[in-house]
């Protein structure tokens, strides 16, 4: 109980709880960027909190202080001496050794939109323009089925059945396609923005954003402006989310 | 001193005279010269870069430090008390030191932008030359007020100190001008205004002064430089208190760098709110814009900075914890700590979270996408709004426990005071969470408007809570007075690393009021054409940046060291100025 009791030990403690919960507690896996990130600030905390005053301080240094010092600890000093250095050249090793992988990609998944693009030789606003669709409120159920048709026949074989990102092909991209049920996609994108990314695909981002190797194709040479409006309806009535509207200017 | 004095006083008539010079020429000349000019070496835009930031930093120390020193002075005006006369002084010594450097490095921009930018200059000239004269009038009419509030502290004390309070506040006034006039410039460049559409000054420079972003960072600008001011006047006092050699310097510097972190620390409270109202800005300036800088590339660059807030408020909490060892009574208030320090870890963590994650195709695929389904949640800015708030509250609750930690309420009604406190905290904190998890279930634009009311709650809280505080705590009992000086040496290196953090965080936000122009030198008005029109990497951008916060540190030591040397030359100059309060028997700790 009483090397429970010691600040060392609870502050290993902490520090192998936290990444216990941040490895098996988070489904799907984090990321291993994530989890590096997340485990540094709780290393900082921790280093915080045992040394937030001056008795915890002293008492988390002193297992340190006699394992450096105190001549009856040379045989862990010689252990340590071993123990670190390996775990550092595995550590390396982990860094440096070839993998059979695609190195992580730093992307910025929404780069941004351009104010105007050219469609089938006519220029097109993008900025601060709606679904010109939704004004005809009449017909709003017609244009939806309509944009599952085309989705069906177009999309579902990247983006899947349930709009999830989960289609047949999805496996053997990268990036994947995208998840519309995600909060983090069209759920806070004008539609404008959407419209812009299905007529130029992936080869039509912008220069700031490259390289970016999406297979999302450009759609401008096989559907029509409407069918495009149209589909980008049935992606939010799918997954029963609303497009973000523009900021009006003041 | 005086040869230094003097070599100051040159240096910004130096800078005048460049500018009177050099803005005709550049004008007569436009038609022949090149646009651009190479700088050796290094390149043009890494020589502006470089330059630009020094002098950014320098000049928010000399805007920052006397905002704060004539509140203080002002305070020891009020109060009799001598010690906050000293300090002032000592402040205003500080700035005084900065200011030839400040000069001189403003004067070198100015070079650099008119002999390597030429076009890019006479472009700017012909929409602000009517500032120009203005800001050299303001800069030499505050480097006069801030010599005479120097070199007149002996002259205009005891009943003429009303005079020197005047001239200290004078001072801010031309400083914060200056600020005003500069950003117009750097706001202009981000959101033109005021202009025809081939970019000719339409009506009056009124139009392209106020532009979309002006004001946003005029006031960005203005807390964040006394946070900086006050971070750096902190870090200044740590390095004379680990250097002290004497129970009453170690007293005087202990408690120079508790108020210089507790100028800093209330500024940067509300830093957060400030810097939210400028995104908005650049949002409804032009959306494009807007989403480059918050969703498009520079994402990751609000990734680093969440970390440096991170750092900043862990440790300005940090500190105070520490520092109330040095007040007996705060053991009372010790067990608030791990509660504080878990909310301010797990903020932490929440506001880091990134939005894209760097990851593995692997990785990817077991998440079933790009987006992580758990943590995705924690990066939008629902939850980060969440987070800061949290984090704001949390280091108030610190600020509060360490005002009362030596002292007990004689009010009868403490009980019930001390309920209402805790309840404003713990109503403010409910109404951030509630608002937070809400936010997930509304769209994007109802969301915005939501972090107006976690703001309102925060700043609600903290105005019951003080409200009641200080009638509450007014003729307490004391446990007993502050031990100034005795406070862990580790709290100082704290101090040193909030203000080497601050400043590289205020180069990498540099970096991004630039990196959103993209090639452009003046946003949709003049493209740039030199060969470096890319926007830098973020890594290469650190990289410059740590080198330049480095370069800032080097000259600031240079400044303080020389300062300290004349210190030595004359000891006892202000030493009417006694050391704060030191407790009897020191009791230092191992
Ligand atoms: C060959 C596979 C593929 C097909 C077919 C495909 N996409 Fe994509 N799509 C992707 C990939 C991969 C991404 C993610 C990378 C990116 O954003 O470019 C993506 C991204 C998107 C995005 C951007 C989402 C965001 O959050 O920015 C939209 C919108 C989109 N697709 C719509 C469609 C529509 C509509 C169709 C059918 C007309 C379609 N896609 C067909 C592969 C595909
Ligand atoms: C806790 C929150 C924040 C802190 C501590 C902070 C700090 C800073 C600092 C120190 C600067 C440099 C100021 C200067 O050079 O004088 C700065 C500038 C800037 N900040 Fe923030 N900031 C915060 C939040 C934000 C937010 C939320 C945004 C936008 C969405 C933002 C956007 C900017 C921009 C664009 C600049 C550059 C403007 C300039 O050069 O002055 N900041 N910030």
């Amino acid at each position: 109980m009483n090397v429970l009791r010691s600040r060392f030990t609870q502050a290993v403690l902490l520090l192998v709880l936290a990444f216990a919960i941040f490895k098996f507690g988070i489904r799907p896996p984090a990321p291993w960027s994530v989890l590096t990130l997340y485990m540094a600030i709780v290393f900082l905390a921790t280093i915080v909190y045992v040394s937030s005053d001056s008795d915890s301080w002293r008492e988390f240094l002193g297992p340190l202080r006699t394992t450096v010092m105190d001549p009856g600890k040379r045989p862990l000093r010689i252990a340590l001496g071993i123990v670190i250095p390996v775990l550092l050249g595995y550590y390396a090793y982990t860094q440096a050794a070839a993998k059979p992988q695609a190195p992580p990609e730093l992307r910025a998944v929404h780069p941004a939109p351009p104010a105007s693009i050219q469609f089938r030789g006519k220029e097109i606003t993008i900025a601060g323009v709606e679904n010109p669709l939704r004004k005809d409120t009449a017909s709003l159920g017609k244009h939806v089925a309509a944009g599952g048709e085309i989705y069906i026949k177009n999309c579902v074989y990247c983006h899947g059945d349930n709009l999830d990102g989960k289609g047949m092909f999805a496996y053997g991209f990268n990036p994947p396609p995208a998840n519309f049920e995600d909060p983090g996609t069209i759920a806070m994108l004008q539609e404008a923005f959407l419209f812009w990314r299905i007529v130029k695909g992936g080869p039509g981002l912008p220069k700031e954003s490259t390289p970016w190797n999406s297979v999302m194709p450009a759609w401008e040479d096989r559907l029509t402006e409407e069918q495009i409006w149209q589909v980008i309806m049935y992606l939010y009535a799918a997954t029963n989310q609303q497009p973000r509207r523009w900021e009006s200017s003041h | 001193m005086s040869a230094r004095r003097r070599a100051g006083a040159l240096l910004v008539l130096l800078g005048l005279a460049v500018l009177a010079l050099t803005l005709p020429a550049a004008a007569q000349d436009a038609a022949k010269e090149p646009a651009y000019r190479a700088f050796p070496l290094l390149g043009s835009r890494l020589a502006v870069w470089a330059i630009a930031q020094l002098h950014l930093n320098f000049a928010a120390f000399i805007l920052g430090v006397p905002i704060f020193a004539v509140i203080i002075e002002i305070i020891g005006w009020r109060t009799r008390d001598a010690r906050y006369d000293w300090l002032s002084h000592e402040f205003v010594k500080l700035t005084f030191a900065a200011f030839s450097t400040t000069a001189l490095l403003g004067a070198l921009l100015l070079f650099l932008f008119a002999g390597y930018y030429p076009k890019f200059w006479t472009y700017m000239s012909s929409i602000f030359f009517p500032t120009y004269g203005i800001y050299a009038a303001l800069f030499f009419a505050e480097t006069f007020t801030v010599y005479l509030w120097y070199y007149g502290w002996d002259w205009l004390s005891g009943p003429r100190k009303g005079i020197h309070v005047a001239l200290g506040v004078l001072s801010n006034l031309f400083g914060t001008a200056i600020l005003l006039v500069a950003n117009s410039w750097v706001t202009f460049m981000i959101s033109p205004a005021g202009i025809t559409e081939s970019g000719a000054l339409k009506g009056s420079v009124w139009a392209a002064i106020n532009n979309y972003t002006w004001m946003p960072i005029n006031i960005h600008r203005l807390i964040a430089n006394i946070v900086f001011g006050g971070t750096i006047a902190a870090a200044y006092a740590a390095f004379r208190f680990l250097g002290a050699t004497s129970d009453e310097e170690r007293a005087r510097y202990d408690w120079m760098g508790y108020i210089g972190n507790f100028v800093a620390l209330s500024a940067f409270i509300v830093l957060p709110f400030a810097g939210y109202y400028l995104g908005r800005e650049i949002y409804a300036f032009n959306q494009t814009m807007g989403i480059t800088m918050m969703g498009g590339f520079m994402s990751w660059l609000w990734i680093i900075q969440a970390i440096l807030i991170g750092v900043l408020f862990l440790g300005s909490n940090y500190y105070l914890w520490l520092g109330m060892e040095r007040i007996p009574g705060s053991e009372r208030y010790r067990r608030y700590v791990p509660m504080m320090i878990g909310i301010l870890a797990f903020g932490f963590m929440v506001w880091a979270t990134p939005r894209s994650m760097v990851i593995t195709l692997d990785e990817a695929r077991a998440m079933g996408g790009t987006h992580h389904p758990v943590l995705g949640f924690l990066g939008v800015m629902s939850a980060k709004n969440t987070a800061v708030n949290m984090m704001i509250l949390t280091t108030f609750l610190s600020f509060v426990l360490y005002r009362r930690a030596n002292r007990i309420s004689t009010r009868s009604w403490a009980g019930a005071g001390m309920l209402i406190q805790w309840a404003a905290l713990v109503a403010a904190a409910v109404v951030v969470i509630f608002y937070g998890v809400y936010g997930y279930f509304v769209e994007s634009l109802v969301r915005i408007g939501f972090s107006v009311y976690q703001v309102m709650a925060v700043l609600g809280a903290i105005v019951v809570v003080m409200a009641i505080d200080i009638p509450m705590f007014r003729g307490a009992r004391s446990t007993g007075a502050i031990r100034w000086g005795t406070i862990a040496p580790r709290s100082q290196y704290v101090l040193i690393i909030l203000a080497v953090t601050f400043t590289w965080l205020m180069g990498l936000m540099g970096f991004a009021r630039s990196g959103i122009r993209q090639h452009w030198h003046v946003y949709g008005v003049m493209v740039d054409k030199s060969v470096d029109a890319a926007t830098p990497a973020i890594g290469y951008a650190a990289n410059v940046i740590t080198v330049v916060t480095i370069v800032f540190f080097a000259l600031v030591m240079f400044i303080f060291w020389l300062g300290g040397l004349s210190d030595r030359g004359q000891a006892g100059a202000h030493g009417h100025a006694p050391a704060p309060l030191i407790a009897g028997g020191s009791d230092e700790q191992a």
